[in-house]
Order: structure tokens, then C-alpha cells, then sequence
């Protein structure tokens, strides 16, 4: 346990070491302004019967942030440790492979939360200057709040994965940038489908992010996507252990 | 301490060890010595239990590698080739984080971090950041963190590879200092170290140990004679009649020196001393002696020797003793 927390602590402090950490944090906040003023200028137009955060998420800067950090945030996960050498004196410490892929992913995880942080002020600010109106219902703030952990746990993990299996920090980065856009264009496919072929189109509608998050952002809360993000995100993580014991394969 | 049996690793086709066994006892400090892509790093990597094997055992302190790898890393003090370290954290960071991995309780490792940055000459630069450290530091630093959680066994592979002779000196230094307290594995490729630090050698070559024995050892196991060099003021002819006569020498080839000096090397068939002899012999005719010693093989004639046998040439001139 104390060797699992001391790596997870190394993992969020490297971030904040170099400029990493900063400018991922400074690049999300802009996003975030960006989405606030656009959405400020929608709703100065007309009035608009859904909630705020079924707006925010329709914004590009929205999944712009969830599909592009995690596989930043992640790529140095294992493909940096390679490739800068020190991965041999880290999985040569006590501490178990599971510890490690558990500590890089929370760690990982950690800092995505503290990216995501911009949003609840976002909401703050915007409650401030519409104290009349309050269009703020907390119910789906939160379960919007979940959503993006539960998204963001599965494209860590999917990233983790992605970098335990080179040594290179962009090849990392592309590979899970590739998957998690795969997952997310499964969403549209749904769309483009015809209708006939209806069981294909019920797989994909229950893999469709978008529709997931879209109903995260409406405050509604489906144990079906709990269980489809948590065994995906366990699943990733188990293959990640495997990519990181496959060394010891004879 | 250490018990290596009938070990082989394979990269796809290639054979990187073959079938090696050998053993280590406790507080010996051994050389593994071979050119490079002799398989020393495959070896270092196995023994410290971060890849497996493809076949063959070995037992560390009675552990397994395979099975109880856990304990393994409790026991020994592991520093990789090229010795990589986190360019973005400060050295006395960087031993916290090291010691907090491998299991120190809090109490421990300020003690042991104390004693650790004493014994490796850290004290100057502990708050530096490790990217501004020069690789003597470097090295310093990575030997501390294989030192923190006082290993029974050190496994250090090349460790002076890359700095300038007077780091290679103290890190040697450093190492030498090790050597009572603890069993050491090092590996290199130059033999000067591996000859100045360790008290046995072992000789790998293609993935197999080629030679295991003390450095000396290993000169009389090739060896079987003497040889000696001496300059003496006389003519070839005279020299031809007497020093060749004797039933002791083998060989005996003549060089012109500087003036009316001429250099022998006298090739001796037994262990027998005739620098006495030589020395009356000149007396007795008058010539002026201005060398005379006893030259050995050196690690690097023993090495090529072995490693290449077709390649070595008795008449080459050997090292100085």
C-alpha cells in the first residue's frame, strides 16, 4: 500500500513538475471560457427548454476535452517510463505490477479530475449572474460530473493500455487517441445506419457515448451505463497488467 | 546467495545465454566480464527478476526468482544499465520516493536516507535537481537508491560506463567500500574494472561462461610459462651463445635497442625465476643491464585468449605486471 500511494503521489506530482500539467490545465480552462461565452451568447438569443449542462455538452469544446486529455495525460504512463529507461528500476522496487498499473491510472485519473474542475466554476459563474432565473438544477450537474469520470476512467484506461504497449510517448498518444474517437464515431454510426438492420443498431446505440452522455447531462442516471463504463474501464486495466507482465512471459 | 542453474534466454531465433549455471556466495564480489552483446544485460535483468527466463532456474537467498520475485526485490539493490533516473526530481525526493516504493516505514527511511547520502558523497547536491547533477552524481545517486533498503545483494550493471577518469575512479572507490559490506554482481566490458574491483571473474562470451576464477588465477590457467624481458648492452651472437643455452628457455627473440643495447624476451617453460641468473650472467660478462622483469599475461591477452583463441598470438607482446 505505501509503495502503491508513493508512486501514485510521483505519478500527479510529474505532472505539475514540468509544464505539462499547467498547460493542459491552462489549454482545458480556455476551452471551457470558449464554451461559456458561446453558450451565454445562445441564451441571450431565445429561451431554451433544457438544462445548462445539456447545452454544455453539446458544445465541440466539451468532447474536445474528454476525448483529447486522457491520451495526453496517459501517454507518458508507461511509453515515458520506457523510454526515459527508468521503468526497469520501477518494476524491479516490491511493489507489485498491479500496484503500478492501479497507481498510474489513479494518478492518471487524479489529474483529470483537477483539468475537469474549470466546468463546476464555469456553472458557478454562470448562476451568479442568473440569480432570478436559477437555470441550475444541481441533480443533473452531478450526474453530468459522473459522467465524465465514468467516460474518463474508460479513455484512461484505454490510454494506459495504449502506452504499455510501446516505447514511444506519440505512438501512446495516438493509439489511444484512436481508440477513444473509435468509440465515440460508434455513435454516429448508429445514426448513418439504415433502420432495418435493428439489431446492429441496438448494439450500437448501447455503445453510443454521445447518447450516454446526453442523458448523464440530463440528469439521468441508467445502471446500465454504469455497468458498461465500470467492466470496460476493469477490462482495460486488466489488459494494461497483461501488457506489463508480458516481460516475464517465457 | 546465489544459485543459477542451466539458464537460457532466447530472442526469438537468437540465443542470448546458453544453458548457464553458476554460483555466487555470500560477500563475494563477482565480475562479469564479455564484450558487448555478450548477454550481460540479459543476465543482470534476469537475476534482478524484471524478465523471465526461457528456461533454467535461479535462487536468491533460497528465493526463486520466478516465484517469490517479491522477496527477491526486497533483497537486492538493483541499478540498470545506463543507470536511468527521473530527470525532474530532487535528489533527496527522488530517495524518498525510492525508499517509500520499496517498503521503508517513515522512521527508516530518514535513517536510511542519512546514511545513504553520507556513504555516496551526496551531501552537496541533495536538493539539487537530478537533471543538473553530472554523471558521476548521477551515478552516486543511483547507486544511493539501490543501497536505501540495505540490500544483502547488489546487482550493478556497468556501473562506471560513460564518465571521466575521475569519477571512475570514486565511483570504483565506492564500490570497493561495498565490497565488505555486501554481496556485488557488476557487470562490464572493460576489464581494467572489473580487474581492480572484483575477486572473481566470470568470463561470458555468446551467452556462455567461458572462464570463472580469480583474476590471477585465470592468467595461470593459460599461462603455463613465464616470460621476461631484460636489456642488456651486448651483441645478438653473444647473447645467443649463452642466455639460449640454458635448459630453462624456451624462446628467446632478439631486438635491436637504442645503442648497443639489445632487447630480449625470454619465453621460460616452468614456473622458474632466472631474473638472478640473468642478472650474474651480465655481471660475470661485464654487459651493462638496464631492464629486467617478469612479464604476465594481462585480463586482456586471458580475454582475447578466450574469447577468440584462432586470434591470439603468443608472440605478442604482453602487459607489464
Amino acid at each position: 500500500m505505501r509503495g502503491f500511494l508513493a508512486l501514485t503521489q510521483r505519478e500527479i506530482g510529474s505532472y505539475f513538475s514540468w509544464f505539462t500539467g499547467y498547460v493542459l490545465l491552462a489549454l482545458v480552462t480556455f476551452l471551457f471560457g470558449l464554451s461559456l461565452t458561446s453558450l451565454v451568447h445562445a441564451l441571450n438569443h431565445e429561451s431554451i427548454h433544457l438544462p445548462l449542462t445539456d447545452l454544455f455538452y453539446q458544445t465541440y469544446f466539451y468532447w474536445l476535452i474528454l476525448l483529447v486529455t486522457a491520451p495526453v495525460l496517459t501517454m507518458r504512463a508507461f511509453a515515458g517510463e520506457r523510454s526515459t529507461g527508468t521503468y526497469e528500476a520501477l518494476m524491479t522496487s516490491p511493489i507489485s505490477d498491479l500496484q503500478v498499473v492501479l497507481a498510474k491510472f489513479t494518478g492518471s485519473m487524479a489529474v483529470y479530475t483537477i483539468l475537469w474542475m474549470p466546468l463546476p466554476l464555469c456553472m458557478m459563474v454562470l448562476r451568479h449572474y442568473t440569480e432570478n432565473s436559477n437555470p441550475i438544477d444541481p441533480g443533473p450537474i452531478l450526474t453530468t460530473c459522473l459522467g465524465i469520470l465514468l467516460l474518463g476512467g474508460l479513455f484512461i484506461s484505454m490510454g494506459c493500455f495504449a502506452s504499455s504497449l510501446t516505447r514511444n510517448q506519440i505512438v501512446a498518444a495516438i493509439l489511444a487517441l484512436a481508440m477513444d474517437t473509435g468509440l465515440f464515431c460508434l455513435g454516429f454510426a448508429n445514426r448513418a445506419l439504415p433502420v432495418e438492420l435493428h439489431w446492429i443498431d441496438r448494439v450500437l446505440a448501447s455503445v453510443s457515448i454521445i447518447d450516454h452522455m446526453e442523458d448523464f447531462s440530463r440528469g439521468i442516471l441508467d445502471t446500465r451505463y454504469l455497468v458498461f463504463y465500470i467492466s470496460l474501464t476493469v477490462f482495460f486495466i486488466f489488459l494494461t497488467l497483461k501488457s506489463v507482465e508480458r516481460r516475464r512471459w517465457t | 546467495m546465489i544459485q543459477v542453474r542451466q539458464l537460457t534466454k532466447h530472442y526469438g531465433s537468437h540465443k542470448a545465454l546458453d544453458e548457464l549455471s553458476f554460483s555466487v556466495n555470500r560477500g563475494e564480489v563477482v565480475g562479469f566480464l564479455g564484450p558487448n552483446g555478450a548477454g550481460k544485460s540479459t543476465l543482470m535483468r534476469i537475476l534482478s527478476g524484471f524478465s523471465a527466463a526461457s528456461s533454467g532456474s535461479v535462487h536468491l537467498a533460497g528465493f526463486d526468482v520466478v516465484t517469490h520475485t517479491r522477496e527477491i526485490w526486497k533483497r537486492i539493490g538493483y541499478m540498470p544499465e545506463n543507470n536511468p533516473l527521473p530527470a525532474d526530481m530532487r535528489v533527496e525526493d527522488y530517495l524518498s520516493f525510492r525508499g517509500k516504493l520499496k517498503g521503508l516505514s517513515s522512521k527508516k527511511l530518514k535513517h536510511r536516507k542519512e546514511v545513504v547520502i553520507q556513504q555516496c558523497g551526496l551531501s552537496d547536491v541533495k536538493q539539487r535537481f537530478i537533471d543538473h547533477l553530472s554523471r558521476g552524481y548521477k551515478q552516486r545517486v543511483g547507486l544511493a537508491d539501490a543501497l536505501i533498503h540495505e540490500p544483502d545483494l547488489l546487482i550493478l550493471d556497468e556501473p562506471t560506463v560513460g564518465l571521466d577518469p575521475e569519477q571512475i575512479r570514486s565511483v570504483r572507490r565506492l564500490i570497493r567500500e561495498l565490497g565488505g559490506k555486501h554481496t556485488l554482481m557488476i557487470s562490464s566490458h572493460l576489464l581494467s574494472e572489473i580487474e581492480v574491483t572484483c575477486n572473481r571473474i566470470l568470463i561470458l562470451h555468446q551467452g556462455r561462461i567461458l572462464a570463472s576464477d580469480h583474476p590471477d588465477n585465470l592468467g595461470r590457467q593459460i599461462q603455463g610459462s613465464s616470460k621476461f624481458i631484460a636489456e642488456i648492452s651486448a651483441t645478438a651472437e653473444e647473447l645467443n651463445a649463452s642466455l639460449s643455452q640454458w635448459e630453462e628457455v624456451k624462446e628467446m627473440e632478439l631486438e635491436n635497442a637504442d645503442g648497443p643495447f639489445t632487447r630480449c624476451l625470454l619465453t621460460v617453460d616452468s614456473e622458474a625465476d632466472i631474473r638472478e641468473r640473468i642478472y650474474q650472467t651480465a655481471v660475470a660478462n661485464s654487459w651493462a643491464l638496464r631492464e629486467l622483469r617478469r612479464v604476465s599475461f594481462s585480463l586482456e591477452d586471458i580475454f582475447i585468449h578466450l574469447t577468440n583463441k584462432d586470434s591470439f598470438r603468443n608472440g605478442k607482446e604482453p602487459k607489464e605486471q
